[in-house]
């Protein structure tokens, strides 16, 4: 019984432990950030490997929610002859929910676990303590660019599976079920708030864009420079980061929509 | 303790003294002096276990002593903010046992790194002055090959032209030896001593084989269990009367280092109760 | 260097992409409110009751859209809802007497406000104020109006 409550304390205090690291990790990393400016190089090579790389895994999933939102929106519509606001279903739910939220969890998946798993082995390697015996900052040179990266592609990449996911329920809505041209969008338009439900949206999807790079580079950073810590770095980084993707969108939507 | 001449203090570049290093409860160093002197090649040896890598990330600032000071070109390593600390690392080069070689990036723009980092040299000198490097390890034809694509030795000497490429004044090298076939072994002995002497280095060299570094080594400290034991030239060591040092050297199997790990008598494990 | 190049038209391509789906969302899906604000003159108008009424609902005429309600305040001295609503400027040959109601679209559906037409040859202008209105119908004083009217007929 008192192991267990020691095992509890320990953990506890080990988590409390994490949690500072990690902040005093993100306060060196945020001050790292202007160093950047004059080489925005760094940058762009990180914004290739995680955005661009995560676009096709974006773009495949964003159409086939959206499909899949109109098929089922329309069944349980058509039962109240609402079939007219099908637009307005889809639009909203990937608006303000589903692309942020899903986009979160791949990038969690696709960049988040590539992200980890590249400085872990940097760090098991001796590539972060090189840079640095070469006067090199790896906060500055390493982390900071993979966490600006993260924050800018994010929003990107939700903006993208919404706007994609719209038009493949446009598709499967207008060619396959029938529903109206024109009041698929003049319903979608009139229901869909710029300010209230695209920009709460994008707003989302910084906090997530900014936690999940968070996250990923300080679970590669601070992980046990062994394959196996790397390992487990890599997975808790993919948990983490959807814990805290799905924990922050509850608050941030109590916040904005409640 | 051999009582080395009285130099003038310019000549040291490394001073270590009283260090002390703990880690989760274990003591690594207790109470190393050392000095490393400009122009020489010093071995720090013993056997693996005994913090020599440690040692060395003490000098270079990564790790904090719990006492003791370390003192390199005349300054307190661990007083240092991160900025002085950064500009003193510039004029130091180390080696790491795996070499640290940045995995997504070409051999040439590895050795190109620090160069990078630290200079605004055009484009044309950095490529000229990375080609002399390579040419000075022997690697020139190697310069567009990935790093997984390099053996063991030749990686570490990509490592090596890394290294020396800001021209530092100390240069560290972490069991350099270690792991590599003969070629490569004598490949890297003849080029840490013909690096020292062509471009005025200081070299420090941890490693516990003996045959190697006594080649090229000026002066041999050697550790065992967080102190100096014995030092002076790699003869003096070979004649050392002290039986710890004469195992170590000759590399017997059995002396003062038991060749059976501490443990019950064999018959009452064998016979023991199970 | 080549490589390098690659990657950054790969970048510019991405970058670019989200904007112009961010812009999609914008232009297609919803309708900014930036734009539509600007262009119009703003007319005020009083209410016993707004009922369901919202900022951004409609506002047409013979079934029309002309504009969007604006805000909705409470004037404190008269205990009236103070609604002003923004016409576009295309529409500016709306009569000073037209009056307005706010009505539901659908049984259940948004509630917008509807005008009509007077007659007068006064055109409508920045800061007018409408002095005709009709309030929401309240489904609740509805019914509690008819059974009250029933009661009285029973006796």
């Amino acid at each position: 019984m008192l192991g267990f409550f020691a095992l509890l304390g320990r953990k506890t205090l080990d988590s409390f432990g994490r949690l500072g690291r990690a902040t005093l990790f993100l306060l060196r990393a945020l001050a790292g950030l202007p160093s950047l400016l004059p080489r925005p190089t760094l940058v762009i090579q990180q914004l290739y490997s995680i955005g661009v790389l995560s676009l096709l895994i974006i773009v495949v999933s964003g159409v086939f929610v959206g499909m899949v939102l109109a098929l089922q929106g329309y069944n349980t519509l058509v039962t109240f002859g609402a079939e007219q606001s099908l637009g307005v279903l889809v639009a909203l739910s990937l608006l303000r929910e589903l692309g942020p939220v899903v986009t979160a969890l791949l990038f969690a998946g696709r960049a988040g676990s590539a992200l980890t798993a590249e400085i872990g082995l940097m760090k098991t390697t001796e590539q972060l303590s090189g840079m640095e015996m070469m006067a090199v900052d790896p906060m500055k040179r390493v982390v900071a660019p993979r966490l600006l990266a993260g924050f800018i592609a994010m929003p990107l990449l939700a903006a993208i599976f919404s706007f994609l996911g719209i038009m493949g329920a446009y598709v499967v809505s207008v060619a396959t079920l029938g529903v109206d041209d024109g009041a698929f969008w003049s319903q979608m338009q009139s229901a869909v708030d710029f300010r209230e439900d695209v920009m709460n949206g994008v707003i989302k999807s910084l906090v997530f864009g900014f936690v999940a790079s968070w996250i990923a580079v300080f679970e590669g950073y601070d992980c046990e420079p062994t394959s196996e810590g790397v390992s487990r770095a890599t997975t808790r980084t993919v948990v983490h980061t959807s814990l805290a993707v799905l924990g922050l969108d509850f608050v941030l939507t109590a916040v904005m929509f409640g | 303790m051999t009582s080395a001449p009285a130099d003038k203090p310019s000549d040291v570049l490394v001073d270590v003294k009283n260090l002390c290093f703990r880690r989760g409860g274990r003591v690594i160093f207790e109470g190393v002096s050392l000095q490393i002197r400009r122009g020489e090649v010093t071995a720090i040896m013993g056997p693996s276990g005994t913090g020599k890598t440690t040692l060395l990330r003490l000098i270079g600032g990564q790790l904090r002593p719990d006492s003791g000071t370390v003192t390199v070109l005349g300054q307190n390593v661990h007083k240092l903010g991160r900025d002085a600390l950064f500009r003193l690392r510039r004029r130091m080069g180390m080696l790491f046992q795996s070499g640290a070689l940045f995995t997504h990036q070409s051999v040439f723009e590895n050795v190109a790194f620090p160069l990078r980092e630290h200079t605004d040299l055009p484009e044309p000198l950095i490529h000229d002055l990375v080609l002399m490097k390579l040419q000075a390890v022997g690697l020139r034809g190697a310069r567009d090959m990935m790093p997984s694509e390099l053996s063991g030795g030749m990686a570490r000497r990509v490592a090596l032209a890394r290294a020396v490429a800001l021209d530092p004044t100390i240069m560290m090298y972490d069991e350099p030896f270690a792991g590599q076939d003969p070629i490569s072994m004598g490949v890297l002995v003849t080029l840490i001593r013909r690096l020292n002497d062509a471009l005025g280095l200081s070299s420090v060299v941890v490693s516990h084989d003996v045959v190697e570094t006594s080649q090229i080594a000026d002066t041999i400290h050697v550790l065992s269990e967080g102190r100096v034991v014995e030092s002076g030239s790699p003869e003096e060591l070979a004649r050392s009367e002290s039986a710890w040092v004469k195992q170590f050297m000759r590399a017997l199997p059995d002396g003062p280092v038991a060749f059976h790990y501490p443990g019950p008598s064999l018959e009452d494990d064998l016979l023991g109760v199970r | 260097m080549a490589k390098q190049r690659i990657i950054e038209i790969w970048v510019g391509l991405f970058v670019a992409a989200g904007f112009a789906a961010l812009f999609g969302l914008a232009m297609q899906v919803s309708n900014i409110p930036v734009f539509q604000t600007t262009e119009g003159y703003d007319v005020t108008m009083r209410f016993e009751n707004v009922g369901g009424l919202r900022e951004r609902a409609p506002v047409t005429m013979s079934g029309v859209r002309v504009g969007r309600v604006k805000s909705i305040a409470l004037d404190e001295r008269t205990y009236e809802a103070l609604v002003t609503i923004t016409i576009e400027s295309r529409f500016d040959r709306i009569p000073e007497d037209t009056s307005a109601s706010i009505f539901t679209s659908g049984l259940l559906g948004e509630q917008y406000i509807a005008l009509d037409a007077g007659g007068t040859d006064w055109y409508l202008e920045e800061g007018d104020e409408i002095a005709l209105t009709q309030g929401a119908l309240v489904l609740e004083r509805l019914i509690g109006r008819f059974l009250t009217s029933m009661g009285q007929g029973d006796d």
